[in-house]
């Protein structure tokens, strides 16, 4: 929620529920988007992401909840009077008209004149740098050069919140890095607020400026990029997030700022947002791979034996048995591996004391 | 042993052998037949094609059957698209049925179909017994015996191959067309018309072709509930063969007949995809 109040909300979501028959879509979302903002909204398949975006674009009716738009009640306004850019996921480029027709269809609808609508289809063109396909038919574009062109067409009328549902799911990975570059610069560009749906974890990390997590029909946790990956709130957002070890700890005594816990027969301090804590407590404590370090024997404090060994080339990746934690899951940067893992070697490792991150009760 | 020693291709002649063979006695040879009795009854030469443009019946005939399949067809168009559009546009759960009652009028004859119209539409049938009753009408209003009771009736029974190749189209359009279309600030009016139709006129232009040509060569209904008043040109014919044994002039009509209709549907071939019309109907 931080950052929320530090911009004037553009869009408010309120109490939104959404069910189908059994299924709960949507299970009351409360959710505050910041002006000129990218937010995405995260979650696995199935928890409710398009249901969302569908239902904030009009195309789909809340069974309760409402949005409010710079405070104007917008819940019953149909579709077409809301004006909000939508990028679909397959695209939705009318296959009857070509690029141009598509991008100026918006423009005629709000009756700009000719010439206003030849210069700002050119002008949305140079943006998604697709200047010479005016004249194409959609059928005639790759993948990547339908999703500028959906672009395009949904900034033409240069709304002030645009829509997108996992614009990029469909190409492949290189074009997918390029065009995150690409939505990233844009958005800085036109200064309108991004909505943005997607499965992709790394997609999510690396273009938001926030983070909402869905799960269920349900809002997990909201922040920004860096704060949900350090500082998960449960155990899903943890696992879904990046990768996580996790560990059941018992609280031995409070020591300051830390918590002295025990797990797996090994105890060790836990810094960092742990105050609610005291001694007795259990606690879940998640572990980034990342965080652990390993090295030759006797020269960090826990002992394993290595199980399964995966080259990645800048990465390489580890499960170590340990008689107390069970499988650890290490990733390690291969330049900085002072030892050579052979499965069935044994190695040390050892992390430092703010790497735990302590996880609310789940559910 | 036999088979294995086959190849492929002589396995595949085998296999269409009896149906190639059927085709071509009872099909191709009657036809071979008929346009040479055309040119050869009562005497060698054109006479026939020659007196079919001086016959004022024949050109009713003809004019009259261009006017019910067109009527017809344009009728089954604006019905058959609204069906479909139902279709597709109702609870998925009903979809199925829906499609079956479409179908369902393949399981009768054409022919009980349109003695049933006689039942309806005849002077003391269902429609005109029921409106007297109730004292809307003093005389019977004539509903068939006339253009009106055979396009009713003829409409009825191209509904179906209208609706088939509307419907296979609809089937293919993405609902988020539309939706683009409206969240781009379209009225449900609007996207309709701009979006939505235009992707829908292939399976249009292929009921067109198939229900006009198909109304052409029709006979049975327009014979039963024209009462011999809308003689169009496969009755004529008949009538000329059966009735006055006059195969020269039935057999060249029946050859103008099948190249009016060959010519509408190459012109059509230039707007509709031929194949998918007639070869691979969904
Ligand atoms: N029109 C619908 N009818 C029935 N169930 C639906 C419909 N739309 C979505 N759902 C269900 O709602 C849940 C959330 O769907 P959705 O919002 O599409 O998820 P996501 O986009 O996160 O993958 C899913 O379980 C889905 O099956
Ligand atoms: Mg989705």
């Amino acid at each position: 929620m931080t950052t929320a109040g530090r911009l004037e909300p553009v869009l408010s979501v309120r109490g939104a529920k959404k069910h189908y028959g059994e299924v709960r879509a949507l299970d009351g979302v409360d959710l505050d988007i910041g002006e000129g903002e990218f937010l995405t909204l995260l979650g696995p398949s199935g928890s409710g992401k398009t249901t969302l975006l569908m239902a904030i674009a009009g195309f789909t009716s809340l069974d309760a909840g409402a949005f409010r738009l710079r405070g104007e009640d917008i819940t019953d306004l149909p579709p077409d009077r809301r004006s909000f850019g939508m990028v679909f996921q397959g695209y939705a480029l009318f296959p009857n008209m070509t690029v141009a027709g598509n991008i100026s269809f918006p423009l005629k609808l709000r009756k700009w004149s000719k010439a206003e609508i030849d210069a700002r289809v050119r002008e949305c063109l140079e943006l998604v740098q697709m200047e010479s396909y005016a004249d194409r038919m959609p059928n005639q574009l790759s993948g990547g050069q339908q999703q500028r062109v959906a672009l395009a067409r949904a900034l033409s009328f240069k709304p002030s919140i645009l829509l997108l549902d996992e614009p990029l799911s469909a190409l492949d990975k290189k074009l997918r890095a390029d065009l995150q570059w690409e939505l990233k610069d844009l958005h800085r560009q036109l200064a309108v607020t991004f909505i943005y749906v997607t499965h992709d974890q790394d997609e999510a990390l690396s273009m938001s400026d926030r983070i909402v997590i869905l799960d269920h029909g349900q809002i997990q946790q909201i922040g920004l990029p860096d704060q949900l990956y350090n500082q998960p709130d449960t155990r899903f957002v943890a696992d879904f997030l990046g990768k996580s070890n996790f560990l059941e700890a018992k609280v031995c005594e409070r020591l300051g700022g830390a918590l002295d816990c025990e797990s797996g027969g090994e105890r060790f301090n836990v810094t960092g947002e742990s105050s609610s804590y005291n001694g007795a407590d259990r606690v879940l404590l998640a572990l980034r791979p990342e965080r652990i370090r390993i090295g030759a024997q006797g020269t960090e404090r826990f002992h394993g034996v290595v199980r399964q060994t995966s080259y990645l080339g800048e990465r390489c990746h580890l499960i170590l048995d340990h008689p107390g934690f069970g499988g650890v899951l290490v990733s390690a940067p291969t330049w900085r591996m002072t030892v050579r893992p052979e499965v069935g070697g044994e190695v040390s490792f050892g992390w430092d004391d703010d790497a735990c991150v302590v996880l609310a009760e789940d559910q | 042993m036999i088979a294995r020693s086959l190849t492929d291709k002589g396995r595949y002649w085998i296999l269409i052998l009896p149906a190639l063979a059927i085709m071509l006695t009872f099909y191709i040879w009657p036809l071979v037949e008929i346009f040479g009795i055309s040119f050869s009854e009562p005497r060698p030469g054109f006479d026939n094609y020659a007196s079919m443009f001086d016959s004022r019946p024949i050109r009713t005939s003809f004019v009259i059957t261009f006017r019910v399949a067109a009527i017809t067809t344009i009728w089954c168009l604006v019905l058959g698209y609204i069906v479909s559009y139902a279709i597709y546009n109702t609870k998925p759960k009903y979809v199925g049925l829906m499609i079956a009652l479409v179908l369902l009028p393949f399981w009768l004859s054409v022919l009980i179909r349109s003695f049933a119209w006689i039942v309806l539409l005849g002077r003391s049938g269902v429609v005109n017994d029921s409106l007297g009753a109730i004292g809307l009408i003093d005389k019977p209003l004539p509903l068939m015996h006339n253009e009106f009771g055979v396009i009713l009736s003829m409409v009825h029974v191209m509904l179906p191959f209208a609706i088939l190749p509307i419907m296979a189209n609809m089937k293919g359009i993405n609902p988020s067309y539309v939706d683009a279309a409206r969240g781009l600030g379209a009225s449900e009016l609007r996207a309709f018309v701009s979006v939505y139709f235009p992707q829908t006129l292939p399976g249009v232009l292929s009921a067109a072709l198939l229900v006009f040509v198909l109304s052409l060569g029709f006979y049975i209904t327009p014979a039963l509930l024209g009462g011999g008043r809308v003689l169009m040109i496969s009755e004529y014919i008949t009538y000329q063969i059966q009735e006055l044994l006059n195969w020269g002039v039935g057999t060249s009509l029946s050859v103008a007949l099948l190249l009016a209709t060959a010519a509408v549907i190459l012109a059509a071939g230039r707007f509709v995809n031929l194949r998918r019309t007639f070869l691979e109907r969904g």
